[in-house]
């Protein structure tokens, strides 16, 4: 039997949540990804960090709650969640702000985070 | 080199689809084969039949649609992108018990795991478009 391709594939999300239907459809993207039994990371970049806020409350501009998404990563184990220092400073947001334990990256390090993966998805 | 491509963005939305089209065309007249290009997000509008740009614009829809035709490329829409936004074929629509068949000729609707299966199976996987 042929060996499954498994391949590192890299998110890197720079949107911020619910100003359209972008963290969903990309969300699902990520999760289709991991279903397939692939290496899949996520980098947290610009207002992509915003992604992982705690305290939102998408239920009163009735939009979806993200929150659960994220925090079901390690079920398919997407375990490697990255933001980028900077993104995080200049926000005013700090690690503890967040949903979930992120690594963060300095951004003189993010090129090479990129170029460790071998799929690049960028939204 | 085989290449897959995703495209995210829609003809009047931002210059992603016809990025993607050039670079298509361009990669072919190099002799490259285009394994799959995915239409995801607002890129599901480069599929709708019913695009009629004024005679003196050009038309993505139709570009598309002639290039699948000329190279037998495989065109394949988000589902649940499209559904989304309304974009039907007609045995989707029937399904749905709605009359309607959105879908310009030289696309498929399937799932997004032809966009994982693409990105592992091309040498390169290239993101057009957001």
């Amino acid at each position: 039997m042929m060996e499954p391709i498994r391949k590192k594939f890299l998110f890197v999300m720079q949107q911020a949540p619910h100003g359209s239907c972008y963290t969903q459809e990309a969300l699902d993207q990520l999760l289709t990804t991991a279903a397939f039994e692939q290496e899949v990371s996520v980098l947290l970049l610009d207002d992509g960090v915003f992604l992982v806020k705690k305290g939102q409350q998408p239920d009163r501009i009735d939009s979806k709650d993200i929150a659960p998404v994220f925090l079901a990563f390690e079920l398919y184990d997407v375990q490697r969640v990255m933001a980028e220092q900077e993104s995080l400073q200049e926000r005013g947001l700090d690690p503890s702000d967040l949903l979930l334990p992120v690594e963060t990256v300095p951004r003189a390090r993010v090129g090479a985070v990129i170029a460790c993966h071998d799929r690049v998805v960028n939204g | 080199m085989k290449l897959a491509i995703q495209v995210n963005s829609g003809p009047y939305q931002s210059e992603g689809s016809e990025s993607a089209y050039q670079f298509v065309r361009a990669a072919l007249r190099k002799g490259h084969q285009v394994y799959r290009v995915f239409f995801y997000y607002d890129g599901i509008d480069n599929a709708f039949r019913y695009a009629l740009p004024p005679d003196d614009e050009k038309s993505m829809v139709s570009r598309w649609s002639q290039l699948a035709r000329k190279h037998d490329i495989d065109l394949v829409v988000c589902v649940s992108a499209a559904q989304r936004r309304g974009l039907l074929c007609r045995e989707e629509a029937e399904r749905f018990g709605k009359v309607d068949s959105d879908l310009a000729d030289g696309f498929r609707i399937s799932g997004l795991g032809q966009l994982v299966e693409a990105a592992l199976e091309a040498d390169r996987f290239l993101v057009f478009g957001g």
